[in-house]
Protein backbone atom coordinates (compact mmCIF):
# COMPACT_ATOMS: atom_id res chain seq x y z
CA UNK A 1 0.00 0.00 0.00
CA UNK A 2 1.06 3.83 -0.43
CA UNK A 3 1.70 5.94 2.13
CA UNK A 4 3.40 9.03 3.04
CA UNK A 5 6.87 8.10 2.63
CA UNK A 6 6.72 5.89 -0.56
CA UNK A 7 4.59 9.28 -2.28
CA UNK A 8 7.93 11.22 -1.37
CA UNK A 9 10.00 8.51 -2.17
CA UNK A 10 8.07 7.91 -6.27
CA UNK A 11 8.16 12.46 -6.19
CA UNK A 12 11.75 11.78 -5.81
CA UNK A 13 11.94 9.19 -8.50
CA UNK A 14 9.95 11.77 -10.55
CA UNK A 15 11.77 14.49 -9.64
CA UNK A 16 9.35 16.42 -8.59
CA UNK A 17 9.38 18.72 -6.28
CA UNK A 18 6.70 18.73 -3.33
CA UNK A 19 5.83 21.49 -0.38
CA UNK A 20 4.87 19.61 2.84
CA UNK A 21 1.37 20.52 2.30
CA UNK A 22 0.89 18.86 -1.01
CA UNK A 23 3.06 15.98 -0.19
CA UNK A 24 -0.31 15.77 2.68
CA UNK A 25 -2.88 16.03 0.27
CA UNK A 26 -1.62 14.04 -2.62
CA UNK A 27 -0.72 11.23 -0.42
CA UNK A 28 -4.22 10.83 1.25
CA UNK A 29 -5.82 11.30 -2.66
CA UNK A 30 -3.68 8.24 -3.38
CA UNK A 31 -4.37 6.26 -1.04
CA UNK A 32 -8.11 7.21 -1.83
CA UNK A 33 -7.68 6.04 -5.47
CA UNK A 34 -5.25 3.14 -5.23
CA UNK A 35 -8.24 1.81 -2.91
CA UNK A 36 -10.45 2.01 -5.79
CA UNK A 37 -7.84 0.46 -8.22
CA UNK A 38 -7.21 -2.24 -6.03
CA UNK A 39 -10.85 -3.72 -7.07
CA UNK A 40 -8.68 -5.08 -10.09
CA UNK A 41 -7.44 -7.88 -7.73
CA UNK A 42 -10.92 -9.60 -7.88
CA UNK A 43 -10.41 -10.31 -11.44
CA UNK A 44 -9.03 -13.86 -12.33
CA UNK A 45 -5.90 -13.06 -15.06
CA UNK A 46 -4.33 -16.59 -14.93
CA UNK A 47 -3.25 -17.27 -18.45
CA UNK A 48 -4.33 -13.86 -20.27
CA UNK A 49 -1.31 -12.29 -21.47
CA UNK A 50 -1.41 -8.11 -21.32
CA UNK A 51 -2.26 -5.98 -24.17
CA UNK A 52 0.28 -3.06 -24.13
CA UNK A 53 -1.35 -1.70 -28.19
CA UNK A 54 -5.33 -2.45 -28.86
CA UNK A 55 -4.51 -2.53 -33.01
CA UNK A 56 -1.09 -5.51 -34.02
CA UNK A 57 1.86 -3.14 -34.00
CA UNK A 58 4.92 -4.17 -36.20
CA UNK A 59 8.11 -2.68 -35.76
CA UNK A 60 8.08 -0.37 -38.55
CA UNK A 61 12.13 0.13 -39.86
CA UNK A 62 12.43 3.44 -42.57
CA UNK A 63 15.04 2.97 -45.54
CA UNK A 64 18.49 3.66 -44.78
CA UNK A 65 18.80 7.15 -46.40
CA UNK A 66 20.06 10.35 -44.74
CA UNK A 67 17.13 12.73 -44.15
CA UNK A 68 17.81 16.27 -43.05
CA UNK A 69 18.24 17.29 -39.51
CA UNK A 70 16.30 19.86 -37.89
CA UNK A 71 18.90 22.63 -38.03
CA UNK A 72 20.62 23.66 -34.55
CA UNK A 73 18.90 26.97 -34.08
CA UNK A 74 15.35 25.71 -34.49
CA UNK A 75 16.47 22.86 -31.61
CA UNK A 76 17.81 25.61 -29.61
CA UNK A 77 14.95 27.78 -30.22
CA UNK A 78 13.24 27.26 -27.12
CA UNK A 79 15.29 26.67 -24.77
CA UNK A 80 15.82 28.56 -21.62
CA UNK A 81 19.26 28.69 -22.02
CA UNK A 82 21.85 28.39 -24.54
CA UNK A 83 24.83 29.28 -26.55
CA UNK A 84 25.77 29.12 -30.19
CA UNK A 85 25.53 25.12 -30.46
CA UNK A 86 24.09 24.21 -27.23
CA UNK A 87 21.92 23.85 -24.48
CA UNK A 88 23.03 25.07 -20.83
CA UNK A 89 22.52 23.42 -17.72
CA UNK A 90 24.10 23.96 -14.04
CA UNK A 91 27.19 22.64 -13.74
CA UNK A 92 27.05 18.84 -13.58
CA UNK A 93 30.76 18.08 -12.21
CA UNK A 94 32.56 20.47 -9.48
CA UNK B 1 -25.58 36.19 -46.83
CA UNK B 2 -28.48 36.44 -44.34
CA UNK B 3 -27.15 33.89 -42.41
CA UNK B 4 -23.66 34.88 -39.70
CA UNK B 5 -21.33 33.39 -41.34
CA UNK B 6 -19.66 31.82 -38.11
CA UNK B 7 -23.11 30.33 -37.17
CA UNK B 8 -22.92 27.49 -40.58
CA UNK B 9 -21.44 24.31 -40.80
CA UNK B 10 -18.11 23.57 -42.81
CA UNK B 11 -19.54 21.87 -45.71
CA UNK B 12 -22.40 25.23 -46.17
CA UNK B 13 -19.37 27.05 -46.13
CA UNK B 14 -17.95 25.44 -48.89
CA UNK B 15 -20.47 25.39 -51.25
CA UNK B 16 -20.55 29.13 -50.04
CA UNK B 17 -17.24 29.37 -51.43
CA UNK B 18 -17.23 27.30 -54.44
CA UNK B 19 -20.23 29.71 -55.38
CA UNK B 20 -18.09 32.74 -54.73
CA UNK B 21 -19.91 34.14 -52.23
CA UNK B 22 -17.98 33.82 -49.27
CA UNK B 23 -13.66 34.19 -49.22
CA UNK B 24 -11.65 32.90 -46.47
CA UNK B 25 -10.65 36.42 -45.30
CA UNK B 26 -14.78 37.15 -44.60
CA UNK B 27 -14.93 33.78 -42.47
CA UNK B 28 -11.67 34.20 -40.28
CA UNK B 29 -12.64 38.07 -40.19
CA UNK B 30 -16.20 37.05 -38.41
CA UNK B 31 -15.07 34.09 -36.25
CA UNK B 32 -12.60 36.54 -34.68
CA UNK B 33 -15.39 39.63 -34.20
CA UNK B 34 -17.58 36.65 -32.49
CA UNK B 35 -14.64 35.59 -30.56
CA UNK B 36 -13.46 38.85 -29.26
CA UNK B 37 -16.96 39.21 -27.70
CA UNK B 38 -18.00 35.28 -26.48
CA UNK B 39 -14.37 34.69 -25.56
CA UNK B 40 -14.28 36.99 -22.34
CA UNK B 41 -17.19 34.73 -20.91
CA UNK B 42 -16.34 31.28 -22.58
CA UNK B 43 -12.72 31.39 -22.43
CA UNK B 44 -12.30 28.67 -25.45
CA UNK B 45 -9.25 29.96 -26.56
CA UNK B 46 -6.14 30.77 -24.82
CA UNK B 47 -3.74 33.74 -25.02
CA UNK B 48 -6.19 35.79 -27.09
CA UNK B 49 -4.31 38.59 -25.36
CA UNK B 50 -0.81 39.83 -25.75
CA UNK B 51 -0.23 36.61 -27.96
CA UNK B 52 3.61 35.45 -27.85
CA UNK B 53 5.82 37.48 -30.58
CA UNK B 54 6.56 34.39 -32.89
CA UNK B 55 2.68 34.78 -33.53
CA UNK B 56 2.20 36.41 -37.00
CA UNK B 57 -1.40 37.12 -38.55
CA UNK B 58 -1.98 33.76 -40.98
CA UNK B 59 -3.26 33.92 -44.48
CA UNK B 60 -6.68 31.99 -44.01
CA UNK B 61 -7.40 29.78 -46.72
CA UNK B 62 -10.42 27.35 -47.06
CA UNK B 63 -12.38 26.53 -43.98
CA UNK B 64 -10.41 27.08 -40.69
CA UNK B 65 -9.74 24.80 -38.62
CA UNK B 66 -9.55 25.60 -34.47
CA UNK B 67 -6.55 23.52 -32.80
CA UNK B 68 -6.13 22.10 -29.23
CA UNK B 69 -3.32 23.79 -27.58
CA UNK B 70 -1.29 20.11 -27.73
CA UNK B 71 -1.32 19.86 -31.26
CA UNK B 72 2.15 21.69 -32.37
CA UNK B 73 1.66 24.36 -35.00
CA UNK B 74 5.04 25.41 -36.71
CA UNK B 75 5.99 28.67 -34.99
CA UNK B 76 2.88 29.45 -32.87
CA UNK B 77 2.58 29.03 -29.12
CA UNK B 78 1.95 25.05 -28.25
CA UNK B 79 1.90 24.91 -24.70
CA UNK B 80 -0.86 22.36 -23.75
CA UNK B 81 -2.21 25.23 -21.44
CA UNK B 82 0.69 24.42 -18.61
CA UNK B 83 2.89 26.92 -16.55
CA UNK B 84 5.99 23.88 -17.84
CA UNK B 85 5.66 24.92 -21.71
CA UNK B 86 4.62 28.25 -21.40
CA UNK B 87 6.41 30.63 -24.04
CA UNK B 88 7.02 26.72 -26.67
CA UNK B 89 6.91 27.58 -30.09
CA UNK B 90 7.49 24.30 -32.36
CA UNK B 91 10.35 23.68 -34.82
CA UNK B 92 7.80 21.88 -36.71
CA UNK B 93 3.71 21.04 -37.36
CA UNK B 94 1.84 18.15 -36.79
CA UNK B 95 0.89 15.74 -39.44
CA UNK B 96 -2.79 16.86 -39.24
CA UNK B 97 -2.15 20.46 -39.63
CA UNK B 98 0.15 19.78 -42.50
CA UNK B 99 -2.64 17.54 -44.23
CA UNK B 100 -5.29 20.60 -43.50
CA UNK B 101 -3.06 22.29 -45.09
CA UNK B 102 -2.54 20.10 -48.38
CA UNK B 103 -6.43 19.92 -48.55
CA UNK B 104 -6.76 23.67 -49.17
CA UNK B 105 -7.33 24.47 -45.58
CA UNK B 106 -5.75 26.82 -42.81
CA UNK B 107 -5.50 26.29 -39.12
CA UNK B 108 -6.87 28.91 -37.05
CA UNK B 109 -3.92 30.89 -35.31
CA UNK B 110 -5.56 31.14 -31.81
CA UNK B 111 -5.81 27.36 -29.88
CA UNK B 112 -8.67 26.04 -28.02
CA UNK B 113 -8.21 25.52 -24.19
CA UNK B 114 -7.98 22.34 -22.77
CA UNK B 115 -6.87 20.49 -19.21
CA UNK B 116 -3.27 20.53 -18.64
CA UNK B 117 -1.93 18.45 -20.70
CA UNK B 118 -5.22 17.23 -21.46
CA UNK B 119 -5.22 15.95 -17.53
CA UNK B 120 -8.88 16.10 -16.82
CA UNK B 121 -12.48 16.24 -18.00
CA UNK B 122 -13.72 19.15 -16.96
CA UNK B 123 -11.45 21.66 -18.55
CA UNK B 124 -10.40 23.47 -14.95
CA UNK B 125 -7.17 22.02 -14.89
CA UNK B 126 -5.83 24.76 -17.63
CA UNK B 127 -3.19 26.93 -16.40
CA UNK B 128 -5.02 29.55 -18.16
CA UNK B 129 -8.33 29.04 -16.49
CA UNK B 130 -11.48 27.22 -17.10
CA UNK B 131 -13.50 27.22 -20.23
CA UNK B 132 -17.18 27.84 -19.54
CA UNK B 133 -20.50 25.82 -20.98
CA UNK B 134 -21.87 27.93 -23.62
CA UNK B 135 -25.30 26.42 -22.78
CA UNK B 136 -24.61 27.47 -18.89
CA UNK B 137 -21.73 29.09 -18.42
CA UNK B 138 -21.54 28.27 -14.26
CA UNK B 139 -20.82 24.83 -15.95
CA UNK B 140 -18.59 23.07 -17.21
CA UNK B 141 -17.72 22.19 -21.07
CA UNK B 142 -16.46 18.67 -20.08
CA UNK B 143 -12.74 17.98 -21.30
CA UNK B 144 -10.07 17.93 -21.51
CA UNK B 145 -11.27 19.46 -25.09
CA UNK B 146 -13.36 21.53 -23.57
CA UNK B 147 -11.75 24.70 -25.42
CA UNK B 148 -12.64 22.86 -28.95
CA UNK B 149 -16.14 21.85 -27.78
CA UNK B 150 -17.02 25.44 -26.40
CA UNK B 151 -15.58 27.42 -28.84
CA UNK B 152 -17.79 25.17 -31.64
CA UNK B 153 -20.96 25.18 -29.56
CA UNK B 154 -20.72 28.82 -29.45
CA UNK B 155 -19.92 29.38 -33.05
CA UNK B 156 -16.61 30.99 -32.29
CA UNK B 157 -14.96 27.96 -34.69
CA UNK B 158 -16.45 26.45 -37.74
CA UNK B 159 -14.71 23.11 -36.82
CA UNK B 160 -12.30 22.27 -34.63
CA UNK B 161 -9.51 19.14 -33.88
CA UNK B 162 -9.16 17.59 -29.84
CA UNK B 163 -7.60 14.73 -29.08
CA UNK B 164 -9.04 11.76 -26.79
CA UNK B 165 -7.38 9.11 -24.68
CA UNK B 166 -10.08 8.56 -21.75
CA UNK B 167 -12.81 10.93 -24.00
CA UNK B 168 -11.64 14.00 -24.31
CA UNK B 169 -13.17 14.34 -27.24
CA UNK B 170 -16.77 12.91 -26.97
CA UNK B 171 -17.45 14.08 -23.36
CA UNK B 172 -17.25 17.84 -23.87
CA UNK B 173 -18.79 16.96 -27.35
CA UNK B 174 -21.32 15.72 -25.04
CA UNK B 175 -21.59 18.45 -22.49
CA UNK B 176 -21.33 21.18 -25.33
CA UNK B 177 -23.92 19.86 -27.47
CA UNK B 178 -21.76 19.13 -30.83
CA UNK B 179 -19.99 15.92 -32.88
CA UNK B 180 -17.42 14.66 -31.20
CA UNK B 181 -15.42 11.43 -33.22
CA UNK B 182 -12.08 9.69 -31.69
CA UNK B 183 -11.20 7.90 -34.49
CA UNK B 184 -9.65 4.44 -34.09
CA UNK B 185 -5.64 4.14 -32.78
CA UNK B 186 -3.80 4.09 -35.40
CA UNK B 187 -6.29 6.13 -38.25
CA UNK B 188 -4.66 9.72 -37.23
CA UNK B 189 -1.13 10.38 -37.44
CA UNK B 190 -0.19 10.93 -33.75
CA UNK B 191 2.98 12.72 -34.98
CA UNK B 192 3.25 16.30 -33.51
CA UNK B 193 0.60 15.23 -30.85
CA UNK B 194 2.20 16.07 -27.63
CA UNK B 195 2.26 12.49 -25.87
CA UNK B 196 -0.11 12.05 -22.71
CA UNK B 197 -0.30 8.11 -23.28
CA UNK B 198 1.39 6.91 -26.49
CA UNK B 199 -1.21 3.75 -26.72
CA UNK B 200 -4.64 5.42 -26.27
CA UNK B 201 -3.98 9.35 -27.57
CA UNK B 202 -6.00 9.78 -31.23
CA UNK B 203 -6.70 13.32 -32.92
CA UNK B 204 -9.77 13.52 -33.85
CA UNK B 205 -12.76 16.14 -35.33
CA UNK B 206 -15.03 18.40 -32.99
CA UNK B 207 -17.92 19.39 -35.49
CA UNK B 208 -21.28 21.07 -35.71
CA UNK B 209 -22.54 18.07 -37.28
CA UNK B 210 -22.01 14.60 -38.54
CA UNK B 211 -21.42 15.69 -42.13
CA UNK B 212 -18.54 17.73 -40.61
CA UNK B 213 -17.19 14.94 -38.63
CA UNK B 214 -17.09 12.61 -42.02
CA UNK B 215 -14.88 15.84 -43.90
CA UNK B 216 -12.68 16.54 -41.28
CA UNK B 217 -11.60 13.06 -41.25
CA UNK B 218 -11.25 12.58 -44.66
CA UNK B 219 -9.10 15.44 -44.39
CA UNK B 220 -6.77 13.87 -41.40
CA UNK B 221 -7.03 10.40 -41.63
CA UNK B 222 -3.64 8.36 -43.25
CA UNK B 223 -0.89 6.80 -42.95
CA UNK B 224 1.77 8.32 -41.67
CA UNK B 225 5.48 6.95 -41.60
CA UNK B 226 6.44 9.66 -38.86
CA UNK B 227 3.99 7.47 -36.96
CA UNK B 228 5.12 3.83 -36.20
CA UNK B 229 1.40 3.04 -34.82
CA UNK B 230 -0.13 4.73 -37.73
CA UNK B 231 -1.79 2.29 -39.87
CA UNK B 232 -1.36 1.91 -43.73
CA UNK B 233 -4.99 0.99 -44.77
CA UNK B 234 -6.84 2.99 -47.42
CA UNK B 235 -8.45 5.99 -46.34
CA UNK B 236 -12.50 5.89 -47.58
CA UNK B 237 -14.56 8.61 -48.46
CA UNK B 238 -16.28 9.14 -45.56
CA UNK B 239 -18.80 11.36 -46.78
CA UNK B 240 -20.44 8.40 -48.98
CA UNK B 241 -21.34 6.78 -45.06
CA UNK B 242 -23.97 9.50 -45.10
CA UNK B 243 -27.05 7.72 -46.58
CA UNK B 244 -29.23 7.81 -44.15
CA UNK B 245 -30.17 3.89 -44.51
CA UNK B 246 -29.89 2.13 -41.19
CA UNK B 247 -31.90 -0.91 -42.05
CA UNK B 248 -30.49 -4.21 -40.53
CA UNK B 249 -28.03 -2.61 -39.31
CA UNK B 250 -26.53 -4.89 -35.85
CA UNK B 251 -26.46 -2.25 -33.04
CA UNK B 252 -25.74 -3.54 -29.14
CA UNK B 253 -27.15 -2.24 -25.93
CA UNK B 254 -24.56 -3.16 -23.52
CA UNK B 255 -26.88 -3.59 -20.20
CA UNK B 256 -23.95 -2.78 -17.77
CA UNK B 257 -23.59 1.08 -19.10
CA UNK B 258 -27.08 1.17 -17.64
CA UNK B 259 -26.89 0.98 -14.21
CA UNK B 260 -26.80 2.88 -10.86
CA UNK B 261 -25.26 6.59 -11.45
CA UNK B 262 -26.64 7.22 -14.78
CA UNK B 263 -28.85 9.94 -14.82
CA UNK B 264 -32.49 9.30 -15.26
CA UNK B 265 -32.52 12.64 -18.10
CA UNK B 266 -29.49 10.62 -19.95
CA UNK B 267 -31.77 7.35 -19.63
CA UNK B 268 -34.40 8.49 -21.32
CA UNK B 269 -32.97 10.70 -23.99
CA UNK B 270 -30.68 7.60 -24.64
CA UNK B 271 -33.97 5.07 -25.04
CA UNK B 272 -35.77 7.29 -27.49
CA UNK B 273 -32.80 7.64 -29.42
CA UNK B 274 -33.25 3.69 -29.71
CA UNK B 275 -36.56 3.94 -30.63
CA UNK B 276 -35.82 6.77 -33.47
CA UNK B 277 -33.41 4.08 -34.76
CA UNK B 278 -35.72 1.34 -34.18
CA UNK B 279 -38.18 3.09 -36.48
CA UNK B 280 -35.51 4.00 -39.13
CA UNK B 281 -34.89 -0.09 -39.13
CA UNK B 282 -31.67 -0.09 -36.99
CA UNK B 283 -31.75 -4.03 -35.13
CA UNK B 284 -31.08 -3.60 -31.49
CA UNK B 285 -30.50 -6.17 -28.97
CA UNK B 286 -29.03 -6.33 -25.46
CA UNK B 287 -25.78 -7.39 -24.54
CA UNK B 288 -23.21 -7.78 -22.13
CA UNK B 289 -20.13 -6.16 -21.68
CA UNK B 290 -18.84 -8.04 -18.51
CA UNK B 291 -15.67 -6.10 -17.59
CA UNK B 292 -17.19 -2.98 -17.95
CA UNK B 293 -17.01 -2.09 -13.86
CA UNK B 294 -12.75 -2.29 -14.69
CA UNK B 295 -12.30 0.16 -17.08
CA UNK B 296 -11.67 2.80 -15.51
CA UNK B 297 -8.45 1.59 -12.23
CA UNK B 298 -7.07 0.25 -15.37
CA UNK B 299 -7.22 3.42 -17.32
CA UNK B 300 -6.04 5.17 -14.39
CA UNK B 301 -2.79 2.41 -14.29
CA UNK B 302 -1.77 2.44 -17.96
CA UNK B 303 -2.36 6.02 -18.73
CA UNK B 304 -0.73 7.58 -15.90
CA UNK B 305 1.94 5.12 -16.44
CA UNK B 306 2.42 6.05 -19.43
CA UNK B 307 2.33 9.93 -19.16
CA UNK B 308 5.18 9.16 -16.12
CA UNK B 309 7.24 8.24 -18.89
CA UNK B 310 6.39 10.59 -21.71
CA UNK B 311 6.39 13.44 -19.27
CA UNK B 312 9.78 12.57 -18.20
CA UNK B 313 11.44 14.98 -21.18
CA UNK B 314 9.53 18.34 -19.57
CA UNK B 315 13.15 19.07 -17.41
CA UNK B 316 13.75 22.96 -17.84
CA UNK B 317 16.05 22.22 -20.56
CA UNK B 318 15.46 22.31 -24.03
CA UNK B 319 11.98 24.21 -24.07
CA UNK B 320 9.51 25.84 -21.84
CA UNK B 321 9.78 27.06 -18.64
CA UNK B 322 12.92 26.22 -16.03
CA UNK B 323 13.10 27.30 -12.17
CA UNK B 324 16.63 28.94 -10.40
CA UNK B 325 19.24 26.14 -8.91
CA UNK B 326 22.39 26.03 -8.83
CA UNK B 327 22.90 22.16 -8.79
CA UNK B 328 20.77 19.83 -11.66
CA UNK B 329 18.91 17.65 -9.79
CA UNK B 330 17.28 20.29 -8.15
CA UNK B 331 17.30 22.23 -10.73
CA UNK B 332 15.13 19.25 -12.45
CA UNK B 333 12.97 19.03 -9.33
CA UNK B 334 11.93 22.84 -8.61
CA UNK B 335 10.98 22.78 -12.37
CA UNK B 336 8.95 20.48 -12.44
CA UNK B 337 7.22 21.30 -8.98
CA UNK B 338 6.63 24.94 -9.72
CA UNK B 339 5.92 24.34 -13.68
CA UNK B 340 3.20 21.37 -13.57
CA UNK B 341 -0.05 21.55 -11.66
CA UNK B 342 -1.82 19.65 -9.56
CA UNK B 343 -3.26 17.01 -11.61
CA UNK B 344 -0.26 16.28 -13.45
CA UNK B 345 1.92 15.84 -10.50
CA UNK B 346 -0.90 13.24 -9.30
CA UNK B 347 -0.97 12.01 -12.30
CA UNK B 348 3.04 11.76 -12.45
CA UNK B 349 3.38 10.29 -9.28
CA UNK B 350 0.63 7.62 -9.62
CA UNK B 351 2.26 6.50 -12.93
CA UNK B 352 5.52 6.16 -11.48
CA UNK B 353 4.14 4.49 -8.44
CA UNK B 354 2.51 1.66 -10.82
CA UNK B 355 5.98 1.08 -12.50
CA UNK B 356 7.96 0.92 -9.53
CA UNK B 357 10.12 -1.54 -8.16
CA UNK B 358 8.17 -3.60 -6.51
CA UNK B 359 4.63 -2.53 -7.54
CA UNK B 360 4.79 -3.07 -11.63
CA UNK B 361 3.66 -6.51 -11.45
CA UNK B 362 0.26 -5.91 -8.94
CA UNK B 363 -0.72 -2.97 -11.09
CA UNK B 364 0.80 -2.12 -14.06
CA UNK B 365 0.96 -5.58 -15.86
CA UNK B 366 -2.10 -6.97 -14.15
CA UNK B 367 -3.78 -3.57 -15.31
CA UNK B 368 -2.46 -4.51 -19.14
CA UNK B 369 -3.73 -8.04 -18.19
CA UNK B 370 -7.47 -6.70 -17.26
CA UNK B 371 -7.15 -4.53 -20.66
CA UNK B 372 -6.44 -7.59 -22.84
CA UNK B 373 -10.16 -9.11 -21.51
CA UNK B 374 -11.83 -5.69 -21.75
CA UNK B 375 -11.10 -6.13 -25.79
CA UNK B 376 -11.97 -9.19 -26.03
CA UNK B 377 -15.53 -8.51 -24.83
CA UNK B 378 -15.74 -6.26 -27.67
CA UNK B 379 -14.20 -8.58 -30.25
CA UNK B 380 -17.02 -11.07 -29.28
CA UNK B 381 -19.58 -8.87 -29.66
CA UNK B 382 -18.37 -7.22 -33.07
CA UNK B 383 -18.58 -10.86 -34.54
CA UNK B 384 -22.16 -10.00 -34.67
CA UNK B 385 -22.46 -6.59 -34.45
CA UNK B 386 -22.36 -3.43 -36.39
CA UNK B 387 -22.25 -0.61 -33.61
CA UNK B 388 -22.98 -0.36 -29.96
CA UNK B 389 -24.89 2.58 -28.88
CA UNK B 390 -24.72 3.83 -25.35
CA UNK B 391 -24.48 7.23 -23.14
CA UNK B 392 -21.52 9.21 -23.92
CA UNK B 393 -21.44 10.36 -20.00
CA UNK B 394 -23.77 9.57 -16.85
CA UNK B 395 -24.69 12.93 -16.35
CA UNK B 396 -24.84 16.20 -18.66
CA UNK B 397 -22.31 19.28 -17.68
CA UNK B 398 -21.64 19.50 -14.06
CA UNK B 399 -21.46 22.50 -12.30
CA UNK B 400 -17.63 24.27 -12.63
CA UNK B 401 -15.57 23.13 -8.75
CA UNK B 402 -18.16 19.94 -8.19
CA UNK B 403 -15.64 17.52 -8.52
CA UNK B 404 -12.70 19.54 -8.93
CA UNK B 405 -11.60 18.63 -5.10
CA UNK B 406 -11.85 15.15 -5.46
CA UNK B 407 -10.06 13.29 -8.14
CA UNK B 408 -11.78 9.92 -7.85
CA UNK B 409 -15.36 11.15 -8.56
CA UNK B 410 -14.14 13.33 -11.58
CA UNK B 411 -12.60 10.17 -13.15
CA UNK B 412 -16.18 8.33 -12.99
CA UNK B 413 -17.19 11.28 -15.51
CA UNK B 414 -15.11 9.25 -17.85
CA UNK B 415 -17.00 5.95 -17.16
CA UNK B 416 -18.35 5.04 -20.59
CA UNK B 417 -15.68 6.45 -22.65
CA UNK B 418 -13.02 5.15 -21.56
CA UNK B 419 -13.39 1.75 -23.06
CA UNK B 420 -13.35 2.62 -26.33
CA UNK B 421 -9.34 3.68 -25.79
CA UNK B 422 -8.62 0.81 -24.21
CA UNK B 423 -10.04 -1.07 -27.00
CA UNK B 424 -8.86 1.07 -29.49
CA UNK B 425 -11.99 1.08 -31.27
CA UNK B 426 -13.21 4.48 -32.66
CA UNK B 427 -17.04 6.30 -30.73
CA UNK B 428 -18.84 9.14 -31.79
CA UNK B 429 -20.49 11.36 -29.39
CA UNK B 430 -23.55 13.55 -30.74
CA UNK B 431 -26.72 15.12 -29.29
CA UNK B 432 -29.76 13.75 -28.59
CA UNK B 433 -31.61 15.95 -26.31
CA UNK B 434 -31.43 18.15 -23.40
CA UNK B 435 -32.30 18.44 -19.88
CA UNK B 436 -34.51 20.15 -18.51
CA UNK B 437 -32.48 22.42 -17.10
CA UNK B 438 -31.26 23.11 -20.78
CA UNK B 439 -27.98 20.98 -20.97
CA UNK B 440 -26.87 18.75 -23.71
CA UNK B 441 -27.20 15.01 -23.75
CA UNK B 442 -24.43 12.67 -25.71
CA UNK B 443 -25.40 9.86 -27.10
CA UNK B 444 -22.09 7.57 -27.77
CA UNK B 445 -21.85 5.29 -31.00
CA UNK B 446 -19.47 2.50 -31.10
CA UNK B 447 -17.97 0.16 -33.41
CA UNK B 448 -14.76 -2.15 -34.57
CA UNK B 449 -11.36 -1.16 -35.77
CA UNK B 450 -11.26 1.13 -38.80
CA UNK B 451 -15.15 1.17 -39.08
CA UNK B 452 -15.70 4.85 -38.95
CA UNK B 453 -18.54 4.40 -41.46
CA UNK B 454 -20.77 2.51 -39.82
CA UNK B 455 -20.97 4.89 -37.07
CA UNK B 456 -21.20 8.13 -38.89
CA UNK B 457 -23.86 5.93 -40.84
CA UNK B 458 -25.88 5.59 -37.80
CA UNK B 459 -25.08 8.81 -36.53
CA UNK B 460 -26.32 10.59 -39.87
CA UNK B 461 -29.32 8.91 -40.10
CA UNK B 462 -30.31 9.93 -36.13
CA UNK B 463 -29.16 13.39 -36.82
CA UNK B 464 -31.15 13.76 -39.80
CA UNK B 465 -34.72 12.74 -38.07
CA UNK B 466 -34.02 14.93 -35.12
CA UNK B 467 -33.66 18.58 -35.40
CA UNK B 468 -30.89 18.98 -32.12
CA UNK B 469 -28.70 20.49 -33.73
CA UNK B 470 -31.45 23.62 -34.60
CA UNK B 471 -30.66 24.46 -31.12
CA UNK B 472 -28.25 27.29 -29.87
CA UNK B 473 -26.87 28.25 -26.76
CA UNK B 474 -27.82 32.02 -25.49
CA UNK B 475 -24.66 33.68 -24.26
CA UNK B 476 -25.48 36.40 -22.02
CA UNK B 477 -23.13 39.04 -22.71
CA UNK B 478 -23.72 41.39 -20.36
Amino acid sequence: MIDKKTVEYVANLARIDLKEKELERLSGQLIDILGFIDKLKKVNVDNVSPTSHAIEVNSVLRDDVTKVSLPIGKALFNAPSKNNNSFIVPKVIE
Amino acid sequence: MDKQLNTLTAHELIEEIKANRVSSEEIDACLRKTLKEINPKVNAYVRVEGSSSTEKPLNPQGIPVSIKDNICTEGYATECCSRILSGFAPAYSATVINKIKEKGHSFFNLKTNMDEFAFGSSTENSFFGVTHNPWNLDCVPGGSSGGSAAAVASNEAIWALGSDTGGSIRQPASFCGVVGLKPTYGRVSRYGLIAFASSLDQIGPITKDVTDSALLMNIIAGYDPNDSTSVNIEVPDYTKALTGSVKGLKVGIPKEYFVEGLDPQVDSAVKEAINTLKKLGAEFKEVSLAHTEFAVPVYYIIATAEASSNLARFDGVQYGFRSKDLNLIDMYKKTRGEGFGDEAKRRIVLGTFALSHGYYDAYYLRALKVRTLIKKDFDTLFKELDCILTPTSPTAAFKIGEKASDPLKMYLSDIYTISANLAGIPGISLPCGFTKEGLPIGLQILAKHFNEEKILSLAFAYEQNRDWKERKPVINLT
